[in-house]
């Protein structure tokens, strides 16, 4: 595991970008960069990310950075792919950064596509459980009971597990991060750079604007979606799972932080009901049964 | 060279291979289908050095087309119908991103309801993409169009993706005597693949962030100069290909007998062929009437019309195709060609063949032949009138 | 740096966009309150160097953070998340 001090400290995201105050997708394209250096091309749809870019003729990032259609994005890193391959260009790492739309609703057709076909890239979904470019509209990875402007009494369908969809398709590598453990998320950004193939990396970002908390606390809520068992940190490497710290430690429901904790530090979830709440919490049980068995299953 | 006998979309996917493309991303749909098959065969055989994407929809075929070409490759995609459809959000990236992208377009009907059979609404409504547009009329002409194509789009003046459009089942299916130049002379004329700008990781740009009203207007304009750059360039481009390959097809318009007619028929595509048989028999029966193909949709050959008609005394277009609420796009744009002139001939649209119904030599003579009364009367009887139409 | 085009001809032939340090302006302007490091109670651990979105805080040779208050936008997640509260978070003057 690297450790913060080992980390370079050349920048890739440029100071003076136009993400919101405490970003958390922000904090982590910083980390991205850490991982990679620059050597990278990155493949962004319609998302926050395209905005924190800033106006032509200027742009934060310091990389080759294309900006695709909305639904495209496993459909273009294929063709930056190919097109690297035929130019015999093999020292760049193909990044597909995308939010949860382009992901699992508008996008996830072009990437199931693109992961079938074993398209040799990075995919990193970050998600902030919500359409935050058009100004936080819900998606199909907001969790039951968010408010967003599209579901103003909550949202009534649970989240989309992503990262299982992805490992359904077979292949070698996918991940799930958080914001909040900058040094995980380096690390599997590094391990999954080595694997030939399609590679995913589910990373929860906090995003203190559509998650109604203070800009200081996206770090925090980070790290206690994870406390929670409500985020699990997890890779699923050729088709054995194996947690990750915090999260194994976590297997053991007692050591989970109550999710009222997590609820209580933002807006959108101010709504939620007690029946809400004990609706999840069973939920979270019944999704870590089946963590738990993933895991012995893969000793 | 090589004399084959082949179905003009197999020579589609010939031109591919002659052009050294480098990246095909495409999805199946009739009838087009033989395009993207007979390119998987020579990928898989060795026969071209490319890749072919087995993308899964028409959406991220062009997605990806755009991809690879702004990564530094030269692409081609195929499609029809909904498929191009599905692609327009696409098609208007990648004229924006002014990158030298070739599709062939197999012309097929829209629908509801299903149609498999050819008309040119599918390419027609996409007139306003930023794409150059040309239609066939024979296999031949298929193949040498998209080496043309390739040659046009890569010139630093133009930089715009181009649609090589082609009747389905027409041209696309059926069986016809064709040349294949050899790859050597084709790389004389074709040079190895050049756009105007590339991903590097030497120098990081990012391509297409957000533009603010005050420079969005200028990018726009320098695409219609690259459209009329495209539309002096077409000619020489098809002269120099003739000089090279011995088959030329006459630029942006391709005139038929033209001289002295007192009708002009104006069609495109096949009808562009069945045309020249019907004027030859009017021609017989003393009518003086001459055909011209439009061979280049996009960018409009304004200036080939207003002379077609200052030679003549009446227009008649045939579109295969309707633009509900309106009339067919051919016989709107010649009007609007025609009306800053002094004198203009008498005008009269047709609209036929819709959804693959055949249109002959035969209905074309009867369309002359309806027109020339018109002109003996001095007047239009409609504007529009549909052939062939059903009781 | 980025050239800002001034006539029609300085355009590329599509939007291109150069790396620009303050691609939106200064946008320490956005901030309400700025934080302030206490040099003697700072450990160098570099967590907030680590945490910060907009990579105002530079990493210095000896791992010590300098703010860079052209580009911080105040939003406190590096007073939040030091380790020993060296970093408090101050209203800036009107």
């Amino acid at each position: 595991m690297v450790t913060m001090k080992e980390l370079p400290r050349e920048e890739y995201l440029l100071k003076g970008h136009a993400a919101c105050a405490g970003c958390g997708p922000a904090v982590s394209l910083r980390m991205l960069f850490k991982a990679l250096g620059n050597k990278v091309f990155l493949v962004v749809p319609a998302c926050c990310t395209t905005v924190i870019q800033g106006p032509y003729p200027f742009t934060s990032f310091a990389v080759p950075l294309q900006n695709v259609l909305f639904e495209s994005t496993g459909a273009a890193a294929s063709g930056v792919v190919a097109a690297l391959r035929q130019r015999r260009i093999d020292d760049v790492t193909v990044v597909g950064w995308a939010g949860d739309g382009g992901t699992a609703d508008i996008g996830i057709q072009a990437l199931s596509g693109a992961a079938e076909r074993g398209t040799n890239f990075i995919y990193i979904c970050y998600d902030n459980e919500a359409y935050g470019n058009t100004g936080m509209q819900r998606s199909g990875l907001t969790p039951y009971g968010a408010w967003t402007t599209t579901t103003p009494s909550g949202k009534k369908e649970r989240k989309k597990d992503m990262p299982m969809i992805m490992a359904a398709h077979k292949i070698p590598y996918v991940a799930t991060a958080c914001t909040a453990f900058p040094l995980d998320f380096v690390n599997k950004v590094r391990k999954a750079k080595d694997i030939l193939g399609t590679k995913y990396i589910h990373l929860l970002a906090p995003c203190p604007t559509g998650w109604r908390c203070d800009t200081s606390k996206t770090i925090e809520m980070g790290r206690l979606a994870v406390q929670t068992g409500l985020f699990v940190l997890y890779e699923v490497e050729n088709g054995k799972f194996k947690l990750n710290p915090p999260s194994d430690r976590l297997v053991d429901k007692s050591k989970r932080k109550p999710v009222k904790e997590y609820f209580a530090g933002q807006g959108r979830f101010r709504g939620l009901s007690e029946q809400d709440v004990a609706k999840i919490e069973k939920w979270v049980d019944e999704d870590w049964d089946q963590y738990r068995r993933l895991a012995s299953e893969c000793v | 060279m090589k004399r084959i006998v082949d179905t003009a979309n197999h020579l589609a996917g010939y031109a591919a291979k002659a052009a050294r493309v480098k990246v095909v991303a495409a999805y199946p749909i009739t009838p087009q289908t033989t395009v993207v098959e007979k390119i998987a065969d020579f990928v898989e055989s060795g026969q071209m050095d490319a890749e072919y994407i087995r993308v899964e929809s028409e959406h991220s075929a062009m997605v990806a087309c755009i991809a690879a070409a702004a990564t530094g490759v030269r692409t081609f995609t195929a499609t029809s119908a909904h498929g191009l459809a599905l692609m327009h959000e696409a098609l208007h990236w990648a004229s924006g991103s002014r990158l030298p992208i070739v599709m062939a377009v197999v012309n097929r009907a829209m629908g509801a309801p299903w149609s498999i059979w050819p008309d040119m609404s599918d390419s027609l409504s996409q007139r306003d993409t930023g794409w150059i547009q040309f239609y066939c009329a024979d296999n031949q002409e298929v193949f040498d169009t998209i080496l043309q194509a390739y040659k046009l789009c890569e010139d630093e003046r133009v930089f715009l993706p181009a649609m090589v459009c082609l009747e389905g089942f027409i041209l696309s299916h059926t069986y016809a005597p064709a040349k294949l130049p050899d790859q050597a002379t084709v790389d004389d004329f074709l040079p190895p693949y050049k756009s105007g700008w590339v991903l590097d990781v030497n120098k990081p740009y990012s391509h297409a962030n957000l533009v603010s009203p005050e420079w969005y207007m200028e990018f726009r304009y320098m695409i219609q100069e690259a459209m009329e750059n495209a539309k002096r360039l077409v000619p020489q481009i098809d002269r120099e290909y003739g000089k090279c390959f011995g088959s030329e097809y006459g630029g942006l318009v391709e005139k038929y007998r033209c001289e002295g007619a007192d009708l002009v028929l104006l069609t495109m595509g096949t009808m562009g062929s069945d045309a020249k048989l019907a004027v030859d028999k009017l021609r017989k029966e003393g009518l003086n009437v001459g055909s011209a193909r439009v061979r280049v949709y996009r960018p409009f050959p304004m200036e080939e019309i207003v002379k077609l008609a200052a030679g003549s005394r009446m227009i008649a277009t045939m579109d295969r195709h309707i633009s509900f609420g309106m009339e067919g796009f051919l016989g709107s744009e010649v009007k609007a060609s025609l009306y800053g002139q002094e004198d203009r001939p008498l005008f009269a649209g047709f609209i036929a063949g819709l959804g693959g119904r055949d249109v002959t030599a035969e209905t074309i003579e009867k369309v002359a032949k309806k027109s020339l009364r018109m002109l003996d009367m001095g007047k239009v009887e409609k504007e529009t009138e549909w052939v062939d139409l059903r009781e | 740096m980025a050239s800002v085009p001034k006539k029609r001809k300085d355009l590329p032939l599509t939007p291109l966009s150069c790396p620009t340090e303050g691609s939106m302006g200064k946008t320490g302007s956005w901030r309400i309150f700025r934080p302030e490091v206490n040099c003697s109670k700072c450990t160098r651990c570099t967590i907030c160097w680590v945490f910060c979105p907009d990579a105002a805080i530079t990493r210095l040779e000896d791992d010590s953070p300098k703010i860079d208050y052209d580009y911080c936008k105040g939003c406190g997640i590096c007073a939040n998340e030091c380790p020993v509260k060296a970093i408090v978070m101050v209203r800036e003057e009107e």
